[in-house]
């Protein structure tokens, strides 16, 4: 008979020491944790909401699929303390060699004078760090991603940019501050790692709240109908603002993300499944393999950072009308299988909202997986992202167009939304005008006065009401020239300089 | 050559170089990426230190006739709860006017106004307990907006009009002439650190504060006169920034006041970090301007006469609205002669935040609107922009009189453009995106070229002086302290190199402290870019005493002549004694010679009339020009910059990688102001871009790659340090060439027939807005 008494120690690594906490509030942030109990100061607070990354720490785990150690930079701002149990946090503090020699990454930084006023930098570096422990060659491109997460007032990035460029051309110290030699040998951390992991749940209680942490989907369904009003949270990138701007008090709190099962990708020969805490991260690498056309408006999601510790089943969940995931899922046919105790049942996903911030899940129901049927020959399908910005922004309109075209007919039309409705929404009164009609000028032409029509959004801060109707119609042309096989450049990034 | 590159260059054997021009790294870089570097937050909190958090107005105006803070005060960990009726001196920080409360008190004008703070024993305990305070306001109507406050008269300060001849008789003349609109937006610092200040109370009921400023003097005369101690019984200490960029001038005052008050009256350290949110909805920001103009022309776009009005929202109080306006008239010639001139600048009041410094200081505003007219001039009569930029530039000897009556001295600024026109292929690229654009429906493209001119010195004359101090220690090591802030513009490092330069040492042997009341008294803000030209002067002037005092003592010891006497690389040559440069401080020590020296330095020529914006408010200019190019989607009105390329007077450079970075750094906060960066209020005057989720700020994906920087090869004709120029402000305005790039990829949607019309921050839906706003005006008028 195994023993099922759930853990109640939080143990991790810090900079490669073993560290056990003992009765923290459930909603401690790492951040908090890191400044103030530890005093390792060189990890800043600029915006305490997961948008300016002078938080920003590597988390180290080993990976479930590969079972190498996966690098993930993550803001320690809105990262709940008791989340990174069993795993290793790397902070600024680490960086340098036990003789204090730099790392590669702050030898480039220094080089290439990407530091002024130099309070983002540790955010920066540490950004970098994540990069070069990845061992992707940091071309441009690579490098404005890792960067996503992280602002910096000072320096209008060039340098920055130019010390991941350099980067890998410093040599590397020997020796690691810590216990162990991570940077020569990362045997030693799987090691230690290894020592951490723990099979039972871990369970305790701080300041009158308790963590759930459970292993299983049926521990989680357990805990989850013994304690419906405690709060599922994964990576926090939503309900850590609820703490650090809100200062709410969260209450009981149920941890999925140690939940295995629930970390789950499986692919077969008819659908891709992806499990509710997979992370942003994982689940983007999957979607790219089978609809390599959303690359761009996942790249947009967000940041690496909150793509790191935000995952697919809490961007779907938490159901924001102005989440990016669910209207390119709604427009590949994605359902969502619930659970309530021991019971399963699979909806499609548009009909999970029901209205604004409220779903069809019951109290006690929680979100399993995510299953998107495989691509179907013919599929046309493209994803367009409005915002202010390119990374890191929330959008003002996200919409996703896939159409299925036989012998230039439209046989079927989805088109998810958002930023136009109070949920998630698919435009069905345009998907029916195009379903069955020929894909041309005239049709597409109709279909975006038609799209322009169909909601009634809000005007705020992103934009105008006025202006979302009409870019909405406006990216259905867009969808259009990028279709119809004539050689248009239709986006601002296609364009290059005959200079460079 | 006529530009050298400003990449920097390596230090490890600048001990044989001269520093002074070489690219050395800042000299907190490895404390940077180490997370070593101490911010104020950082410093370990005395035991027992309180944390506060502030209550704020939840209205735009209204009469606050109480507030009810029985529950803040009951709340578990909370210590004390100050409001306007605790403080002992005069609740004011305002630096010019006295209209700036440290709490509200009887009325409330702006939502985020500031109206108690509590303490309590932890920061969320702090901000938990902020939240449970019942306001009892009664609502007034607010003034939003600068047309709602144009249209009530209402000004923080009277209106100032700056003419020179008839503007109006040159307009009636003038065989072309076209009015026009536009605004700009304000702009949030978003420094990376935001505001804070710690309070350590010491004896004698004085204060030792601990705050993130430019302006250390300020806050000691404002935590004196709120507490009602003299100024001698407070001292303010910041060793470095997370950036300032005008935010940290005057806004810091009111919080360091809030944690001196709880210091004060619980005994106990105290201090108070603002969260994001708070930071951007209760300080100061650039300021919003609206623009109306009327311009007279010939047939080459000469402009002949000008009527100009600049309308800004000053927000509920003075601050420094009127020295940034001051500016923003200083600056609405830019680079252009304009012969018959009338600006008429008016400071409105609005119910919102009180606008404050920020980089550019009112400058980057003056000039928004020339260069919106040149373009409009220039699409009037279907000249290229540039050409009509080129025939209104000021003359050398002639058409060289600002509006303000100030001889131009220094015009590089004809001799600078013809560079960068030739140095980026201005003319050609021109050419190949007219192609592209007659190729393309839906991506269309854009190109610009502006100059900048912007003057150097405060305008508040008495701040033009600044003090140093330097302690040369029996070791040979030097200690430098002046009254210049660190906000990572490099200030520390200049100045630490300069002084190495005097005195032959190498950086290694100075280390800069922080900025402190008790050792430099009266320092002016680091801001206006001048904290190089006066602190550098002013250390310069400590370490050339010093090293005639060593001299001095040198000669008389080796029995040579003083003028052979040589420090070099850590080396004194005195004839034919050769000793280290530590030996010789060792000896100068033993021989009772004094080995500390103060420096001073008050800036020459200037002098103005503050009434009339009359006479020499600048000691000189500093110019740079910047060529950008930019793509748009006609579809969406979505934008990215392509290419900028940028050249840029600092004079002879003190340090060219320092350099290189504020003009990078500036092109890119420009940038971000002109078309990214957009502040929104609603209909309440709430400001619901108040964090970086909303409010957007540049990321390095919104940097092109091809972004290249040189430098104007001149040395300053005036004698400022090593003849360099000023730095920190003027690449700002770069970015306007971006601006007007994105007027010109608009433009072409129209062929170039019209101007379009387009406010800024662009934003998509402004850029869409226009394309729709010109194909509606082609439709109209056929």
């Amino acid at each position: 008979m195994p023993d099922h008494s759930p853990s109640t120690a939080l143990r991790f690594l810090l900079n490669g020491e073993p560290v056990v906490v003992g009765g923290c509030s459930p909603q401690t942030t790492l951040l908090e944790y890191l400044r103030e109990q530890r005093r390792l100061t060189g990890t800043k607070e600029g915006c305490a909401e997961g948008d300016c990354g002078a938080c920003t720490v590597v988390l180290a785990e080993i990976a479930p699929v590969t079972g190498a150690i996966a690098w993930q930079p993550i803001n320690a701002c809105i990262r709940l303390l008791p989340s990174v149990a069993g795993k290793a946090v790397f902070t600024i503090e680490s960086l340098a060699a036990t003789d204090g020699a730099q790392h590669p990454v702050q030898q480039a930084m220094v080089a290439c004078h990407a530091s002024q006023c130099g309070f983002c930098t540790p955010g920066f570096t540490m950004s970098l760090f994540g990069l070069y422990k990845s061992g992707q060659k940091p071309t441009r491109a690579v490098i404005e991603d890792a960067l996503s997460g992280n602002l910096c007032r000072c320096t209008g990035y060039r340098p920055i940019v130019e010390a991941a460029l350099a980067m890998v051309d410093f040599p590397s110290p020997n020796g690691w501050r810590g216990a162990v030699d991570i940077e020569a040998n990362e045997s030693t951390l799987k090691m230690a790692l290894a020592a951490l992991a723990d099979p039972q749940p871990l369970q305790f209680s701080g300041d009158g709240a308790t963590w759930f942490a459970p292993r299983t989907v049926d521990q989680l369904a357990a805990v989850v109908a013994a304690h419906p009003a405690a709060r599922i949270v994964a990576g926090a990138t939503d309900v850590g603002l609820w703490v650090t701007k809100q200062h709410k008090n969260i209450g009981d709190i149920v941890y999925v993300g140690d939940v295995a099962d629930l970390r789950r990708i499986d692919t077969s020969a008819t659908h891709v499944e992806l499990g509710a805490a997979v992370s942003l991260t994982a689940a983007f690498a999957a979607l790219d393999s089978q609809w390599p056309e959303l690359h761009e408006a996942w790249v947009r999601f967000a940041s690496v950072p909150i793509r790191n510790s935000g995952t697919l089943g809490g961007n779907i969940a938490n159901g924001s009308p102005i989440g990016d995931s669910m209207p390119a899922l709604m427009a590949l046919g994605a359902t969502v299988i619930l659970r309530h105790r021991d019971r399963e049942r699979e909806l499609p996903l548009e009909e999970l909202y029901i209205a604004y911030q409220r779903s069809a899940m019951i109290p006690g129901e929680f979100l399993v997986r995510i299953r998107i049927p495989r691509r179907a020959p013919g599929l046309s399908l493209r994803a367009y992202k409005i915002s202010k910005r390119f990374d890191q922004d929330i959008s003002a309109v996200f919409v996703c167009f896939a159409l299925t075209i036989d012998r230039e007919i439209t046989t079927s039309a989805r088109i998810g939304c958002g930023g136009v409705a109070a949920t998630p929404r698919r435009a069905t009164a345009t998907e029916a005008s195009l379903a069955g009609q020929r894909w041309n000028d005239t049709n597409a032409e109709a279909a975006a006065d038609k799209l322009s029509s169909e909601f009634a959004p809000i005007g705020d801060m992103r934009a105008s009401a006025h202006y979302r109707r009409t870019v909405l119609g406006n990216l259905l042309r867009r969808f259009r020239l990028e279709t119809s096989g004539a050689p248009l450049t239709t986006r601002i990034a296609q364009v290059t300089l005959a200079a460079d | 050559m006529n530009a050298r590159h400003p990449r920097a260059t390596s230090t490890d054997n600048a001990v044989d170089a001269m520093l002074v021009g070489a690219g050395v790294p800042h000299e907190s870089a490895a404390l940077h990426v180490a997370g070593t570097a101490h911010y104020t937050d950082d410093i370990q909190e005395p035991h027992g230190t309180l944390h506060l958090a502030i209550g704020t107005s939840p209205i735009a105006h209204g009469r606050l006739r109480g507030v009810d803070l029985a529950a803040v005060r009951a709340a578990p960990g909370v210590v004390d709860v100050i409001t306007a009726a605790d403080i002992p001196g005069i609740n004011d920080v305002g630096p010019i006017q006295h209209d700036d409360p440290v709490f509200a008190n009887g009325v409330v004008q702006f939502v985020g106004q500031p109206v108690f703070a509590v303490a309590a024993t932890s920061v969320n305990t702090a901000r938990r307990a902020a939240r449970l305070a019942i306001y009892d306001i009664e609502p007034l109507t607010p003034i939003l907006t600068i047309e709602a406050a144009m249209a009530a008269q209402s000004f923080v300060l009277p209106p100032v009009h700056v003419t020179r001849g008839d503007a109006a008789a040159a307009l009636a003349r003038a065989p072309r002439r076209l009015q026009g609109t536009v605004a700009v937006g304000g702009q949030d610092h978003f420094y990376l650190e935001g505001q804070i200040a710690l309070a350590i109370p010491v004896e004698h009921g004085g204060m030792h504060i601990h705050t993130s400023t430019q302006h250390p003097g300020e806050v000691q005369h404002m935590v004196a006169h709120v507490l009602g101690l003299a100024a001698h019984d407070v001292v303010v200490e910041c060793r470095r920034m997370g950036g300032g960029f005008g935010g940290k001038e005057t806004q810091m005052s009111l919080f360091a006041c809030a944690a001196a008050l709880i210091a004060r009256r619980t005994g106990r350290a105290a201090k108070l970090r603002l969260d994001r949110d708070d930071d951007m909805r209760s300080t100061g920001k650039r300021h919003a301007f609206t623009y109306q103009y009327d311009v007279g022309f010939d047939a080459q776009g000469r402009i002949l006469g000008l009527d100009l009005t600049l309308a800004s929202r000053c927000g509920f109080s003075a601050d420094l609205s009127g020295p940034v306006n001051d500016r923003a008239v200083f600056h609405a010639d830019n680079t252009y002669w304009l012969p018959d001139v009338a600006l008429h600048s008016y400071r409105c009041k609005t119910n919102t935040v009180s606008d404050t410094a920020f980089r550019g200081f009112g400058g980057p505003q003056g000039m928004f609107p020339i260069e919106n007219i040149i373009d409009e001039v220039a699409h009037a009569l279907g000249r290229d922009p540039l050409d009509v930029r080129h025939v209104n530039l000021y003359g050398t000897t002639t058409q060289n009189i600002t509006p303000y009556g100030m001889p131009i001295e220094d015009n590089i600024a004809p001799a600078l453009i013809a560079q960068l026109e030739s140095s980026s292929r201005y003319r050609q690229r021109r050419e190949d995106i007219a192609v592209w654009n007659d190729a393309n429906p839906v991506i269309k493209r854009g190109i610009a070229l502006t100059p900048v001119k912007f003057g150097i010195s405060f305008t508040a004359t008495h701040y033009n002086q600044a003090g140093a101090l330097l302690h040369l220690y029996n070791d040979g090591t030097l200690l430098l302290n002046h009254g210049g802030t660190e906000m990572g513009q490099g200030l520390f490092t200049k100045v630490a190199q300069i002084v190495a330069q005097e005195l032959g040492v190498a950086m290694d042997a100075i280390r800069v402290s922080a900025s402190d009341t008790s050792k430099v008294p009266n320092a002016s803000p680091t801001a206006a870019s001048s904290g190089s030209d006066l602190n550098g002067m002013a250390a310069r002037n400590a370490a050339r005493t010093l090293r005639e005092r060593l001299v001095t003592f040198a000669a008389r010891k080796f029995d040579c002549d003083p003028q052979i006497i040589e420090f070099r690389g850590g080396i004194v040559t005195a004839g034919s004694k050769t000793l280290p440069f530590a030996d010789l401080v060792h000896l100068a020590y033993m021989a009772r010679v004094q080995l500390s020296a103060t420096g001073f330095y008050a800036t020459p020529k200037i002098h103005y009339d503050r009434k009339t914006l009359s006479g020499r408010p600048f000691f000189y200019f500093a110019y740079g020009a910047a060529v950008s190019e930019v793509a748009i989607d006609t579809l969406t009105g979505e934008h990215r910059l392509l290419a900028v390329d940028i050249l840029h007077d600092v004079g002879t450079s003190l340090n060219p990688a320092l350099d290189r970075g504020q003009i990078e750094g500036g092109f890119v906060q420009g940038w971000g102001w002109l078309a990214l960066e957009e502040l929104w209020w609603n209909d309440r005057g709430e400001l619901k871009t108040y964090a970086p989720s909303t409010y957007k700020i540049p990321t390095a994906h919104d940097v092109p790659a091809h972004f290249r920087i040189d430098f104007f090869d001149a040395p300053n004709r005036e004698e400022t340090i090593y003849r360099s120029k000023a730095v920190g402000e003027p690449p700002l305005m770069l970015a306007l060439s971006g601006f007007a790039a994105l007027r010109d990829a608009i433009a072409s949607t129209d062929r170039h027939r019209r101007s379009p019309r387009l406010d800024a921050p662009a934003t998509d839906e402004r850029i869409l807005a226009s394309i729709t706003e010109l194909r509606q005006r082609a439709i109209s008028h056929g």
